[in-house]
């Protein structure tokens, strides 16, 4: 953590000609109106993307981004600035308009400065750097070409690979100073198939917290396109989705967008504490079957979704949410852990420092059951089997939750047949989990691609899950 | 809390001394051609939830970002740094990059005969100066007009905001293009109580101009009326209906229009609607126009993201297509002109034809209204849609309960075919002007 302190120092505030006393300064300013709590949020981030389509390498972009935010909160009131210029008189004056939301409230104690606490889960060195460009160039090649190697009715091909580097500084009026480097790359690659004059798409990719080497090594970035192309080819031969009511086994791995919608966003702490959420007020209480046991866990090495400590300054942890189909616990940011008189549990999340805060997901899972995924399927006489999404969105209040289906099939008599075009699944989050009835052990988390949006604000997360069986969900095919 | 919007707003001047340094400077790194675009903006944004004012935010933000072309090679870079160091790094940047691009015989700018030479006022600057307890009483007032009916139990508050930007493109040609613009907005989102648990639904309003604003109070009993008309919601059984779009959810249909025939997606071959230029895609009804210069429109603009003048066309006469929606690139992959569409459409409008809301009820006579569209369910390279849904069932021609948890799915091709009518109560709350949409026939799945 030292080291980290060290590095964000270095990166953003040597810069600038500031030095820690100077933090002391500004968050003086922005308590001295009466405010409960104060804390200022800096960040420095590069990016760079590079995409090939028709075998040559199109477009490339870099892009630098810098700024910092200043927070001042009063009870429930949040007061916010902020300034890409990180200079001292862009910060006091931040700090001024934050601080405009007191009238009365407790004057607040800036306390002595002290190092947050935080993990070691992936390398503070610079993934855009790990590689020449060269090499970054002939990976998407190589790609590109497994795609087309594949199989002739491949006609269009789309690789992009992306990185980030970000450092963040943050430093609360309670004393607290956190730093954080952040690696995150990604790769996608997207493809169409045309046969007999039908064309149908197929798309695969990943990432994480790591060097662009992953994408090389174990062939990871062919696999992509092996995946993408299979994906574009049984399309091919999708016939109509079912509509209505049926029983469906989700495969393990990135299905488990089920649960970031189904029940992810309605145990963020924000929506629980104004009640605007459908468990609101249900802790204690069984929201899901007993094969259910859900966790958000931001711990985990490597992986998109984790952090060494959140946006606040505070480590991230493994938190249970549902046990054993029992509601245990929401997500929570420092305002929304406070105002509700429980501890933070380091999920407090910005897209940047021109955002504010607020609960987020980080990786969201389901833990393995007993039961073979074969089993699962084999249990099922009609239904549906799906294993790849596109994506799903959730209406808190009313539980409504919706994922599409981007890759699918049919089972008949307990077996997997024909595959089916995309369809999208509706149903009510604390009911549907209700009706999960098996669970596999075959836990498995998403290669990496998620990233989740709340309130305009994207961040990148992760979702995993066993193969399970709902029993009785909307699916929203044409097929009647 | 008697903080104004402190900004120091640059002007024309100096947004012309940045991008033309930016410009100079790629030409001195090698580059052929050259394109920058800047923006500036400042704002304030203040939201009251239970009566209660829950944040205020001042927001500044500005980017600089330049595309340079070495020949054939394209190299792009970004930066919210001013600063001629910044400039100096980005531009050098976007130069090492283009250096490692291929050689691709479409790129670069669009043709300098294209670029607008007369800028007409759009009439898009309207500042509203709202000191940040103006904004927090005006949201009150929304909230309290809400929560003031009988029924509603939790708000997710009201916000106002409001935002002045100023954005800048030049190029190589000699094209330099500049103008301010300002959106403000008031919105409100509230909780309701039924046996089953609970409800909310939202209103809001946007213009350029804050005299053009619904009154506060309007905002709030709008988002009221619309969160209490949901409670007891009932499901459907899974059937083949007639579907109404109501015309807030009804622009979506022509944003997917939009995408199938936008240049990117045609030259990828990714649309369902491949080679259906001089086709029939719609009845012969339905009139779709493009009007960029629309005064205080939320879509005007003089010219598009590449300079290119931007003019009044038909994208649908008579049912069939008339024009594909193209930027330079698109346009060269596709031996085609560019439509003045770098960056998207500037205010579309679809016709009405002849029904109002009430009329376009009578005419489904029985069928699903649909008020919210849930999810991601669209394929563009086949047109495949499946989306959740909420809304009202019909019969009679009358509104008869609310219904949720159900998905319409069909074909897009199909539906744009089986429109039957575009009705008058046109939203003009975005980018694209449309009515209520009924369509002859959709899959509705529910139990």
């Amino acid at each position: 953590m030292t080291e980290l302190l060290d590095i964000a120092r270095q990166t953003i505030l040597a810069p600038a000609g500031m030095e820690d006393q100077d933090l002391n300064r500004i968050l003086d300013n922005t308590l001295g109106s009466a405010i409960d709590s104060a804390d200022i949020y800096f960040q420095s981030q590069r990016h760079e993307s590079w995409v090939m389509e028709d075998g040559i390498v199109k477009e490339g972009s870099y892009n630098i981004d810098q700024g910092v935010g200043v927070r001042a909160i009063s009870g429930e009131k949040t007061g916010f600035a902020y300034s890409d210029e990180i200079m001292m008189p862009a910060l006091m004056q931040a700090s001024k308009a934050a601080r405009a939301i007191a009238r009365g409230g407790q004057q607040g104690q800036l306390q002595a400065w002290k190092a947050a606490g935080g993990h070691d889960l992936y390398m503070s060195t610079d993934p855009l750097e790990a590689l020449s460009t060269e090499v970054k160039l002939q990976l998407l090649n190589d790609v590109d070409a497994e795609a087309r190697r594949l199989d002739p009715r491949i006609k269009q091909v789309v690789v992009s690979l992306s990185g980030v580097h970000e450092v963040i500084l943050v430093a609360n009026s309670d004393g607290s100073l956190g730093a954080d480097v952040r690696p995150l790359v990604r790769m996608n690659v997207s493809v169409i198939a045309e046969d007999k004059g039908r064309r149908e798409q197929g798309s695969a990719g990943g990432g994480g917290r790591f060097a662009y080497d992953y994408f090389i090594n174990e062939q990871r970035g062919l696999e992509f396109a092996r995946k993408a192309v299979s994906q574009a080819l049984l399309n091919l031969d999708a016939v109509e989705a079912p509509a209505g009511s049926m029983n469906v086994v989700l495969g393990p791995g990135w299905p488990g967008v089920l649960l970031h919608e189904a029940v992810g966003h309605g145990l963020e702490g924000d929506f629980n504490r104004k009640g605007s959420s459908a468990f609101s007020g249900r802790i204690g209480e069984k929201v899901a079957s007993e094969h259910c046991t859900v966790v958000d866990d931001g711990t985990m090495s490597q992986r998109r979704g984790s952090l060494n400590i959140d946006d606040e300054g505070t480590p991230t942890q493994q938190t249970v949410l549902i046990e054993n189909g029992i509601l245990k616990g929401y997500m929570q940011d420092r305002l929304n852990a406070k105002l509700m008189g429980v501890p933070c549990t380091g999920n407090g999340r910005r897209e940047s420092y021109s955002h504010l805060p607020m609960p987020r997901m980080t990786n969201t899972y389901m833990l393995a059951g007993e039961l073979d995924p074969e089993e699962i399927i084999a249990s099922v006489d009609n239904g549906l089997y799906a294993v790849n999404f596109s994506g799903g969105q959730v209406d808190i209040t009313s539980g409504k939750f919706v994922f599409s289906a981007s890759e699918a099939y049919l089972i008949e008599n307990g077996k997997v047949t024909r595959p089916v075009k995309g369809a999208t699944l509706i149903g009510n989050g604390p009911e549907v989990m209700t009706r999960v009835s098996m669970v596999g052990n075959d836990l498995q988390l998403d290669d990496g691609v998620g990233t989740c949006g709340k309130e305009g604000q994207s961040v990148p997360v992760g979702v995993g899950q066993p193969t399970m069986r709902i029993d009785g969900i909307t699916v929203g095919g044409t097929g009647v | 809390m008697s903080e104004k919007i402190v900004a120091d707003f640059p002007d024309q001047e100096e947004l012309q001394n940045v991008v033309s340094y930016a410009l100079q400077l790629a030409t001195e790194n090698g580059a052929s051609t050259a394109e920058a675009g800047m923006s500036y903006g400042a704002g304030l944004n203040v939201t009251v939830r239970m009566a209660e004012v829950e944040t205020l935010e001042y927001n500044r933000d500005r980017s600089l970002g330049i595309s340079v072309y070495l020949g054939q090679q394209k190299g792009s870079a970004s930066t919210s740094d001013w600063s001629e160091k910044a400039i100096q790094e980005t531009v050098k940047a976007a130069c090492a990059i283009a250096r490692h691009s291929g050689e691709d015989p479409y790129a670069g700018l669009a043709d300098a005969d294209r670029m607008a030479t007369k800028l007409p006022d759009l009439d898009l600057l309207h500042p509203w100066d709202l000191s940040a307890e103006q904004g927090i009483e005006l949201a009150r007032e929304c909230e309290d007009a809400a929560r003031s009916h009988d029924g509603i139990s939790n708000s997710e508050g009201a916000s106002v905001s409001t935002h002045t930007g100023i954005s800048a493109y030049a190029n190589t040609h000699g094209f330099f293009g500049c103008y301010s613009a300002t959106r403000h907005s008031v919105s409100c989102s509230v909780i309701a109580n039924d046996e089953a648990g609970m409800q909310r639904d939202y209103w809001y309003s946007v213009a350029r101009d804050a005299k053009d604003l619904e009154p506060a109070v309007q905002v709030g009993n709008k988002a009221a009326q619309r969160t209490l008309k949901r409670l007891n919601a009932r499901k459907l059984k899974t059937a083949q209906v007639p579907v109404m779009l109501n015309a807030d959810v009804a622009g979506s249909l022509f944003r997917h229009l939009i995408s199938a025939v936008s240049g990117s997606s045609l030259y990828r071959k990714s649309s369902f609607l491949l080679d259906h230029l001089g086709k029939k895609i719609f009845p012969e009804f339905i009139q779709i126009q493009e009007r960029p210069h629309l005064k205080k429109g939320l879509g005007s603009a003089a010219y598009d993201n590449e300079g290119v003048a931007t003019q009044d066309r038909d994208l649908v006469r008579d049912g069939i297509l008339q024009s594909y929606v193209l930027g330079s690139y698109s346009a060269r992959k596709l031996g085609m002109q560019t439509t003045g569409n770098a960056g998207g459409v500037h205010n579309l409008q679809i016709k009405p034809t002849g029904l109002d809301f009430d009329g376009l009820l009578a005419e489904m006579h029985q069928g699903l209204l649909v008020t919210e569209l849930m999810g991601q369910g669209i394929n563009i390279v086949t047109g495949d849609y499946s989306r959740g849904a909420a809304g009202y069932w019909v019969e009679d021609g009358k509104i008869q309960y609310p219904v949720e948890e159900i998905t319409i799915a069909g074909n897009l091709k199909e539906m744009f075919q089986h429109i039957v009518h575009v009705a008058n109560d046109v939203d003009l709350r975005g980018n694209i002007h449309t009515g209520s949409v009924l369509i002859e026939n959709m899959t509705l799945a529910g139990d």
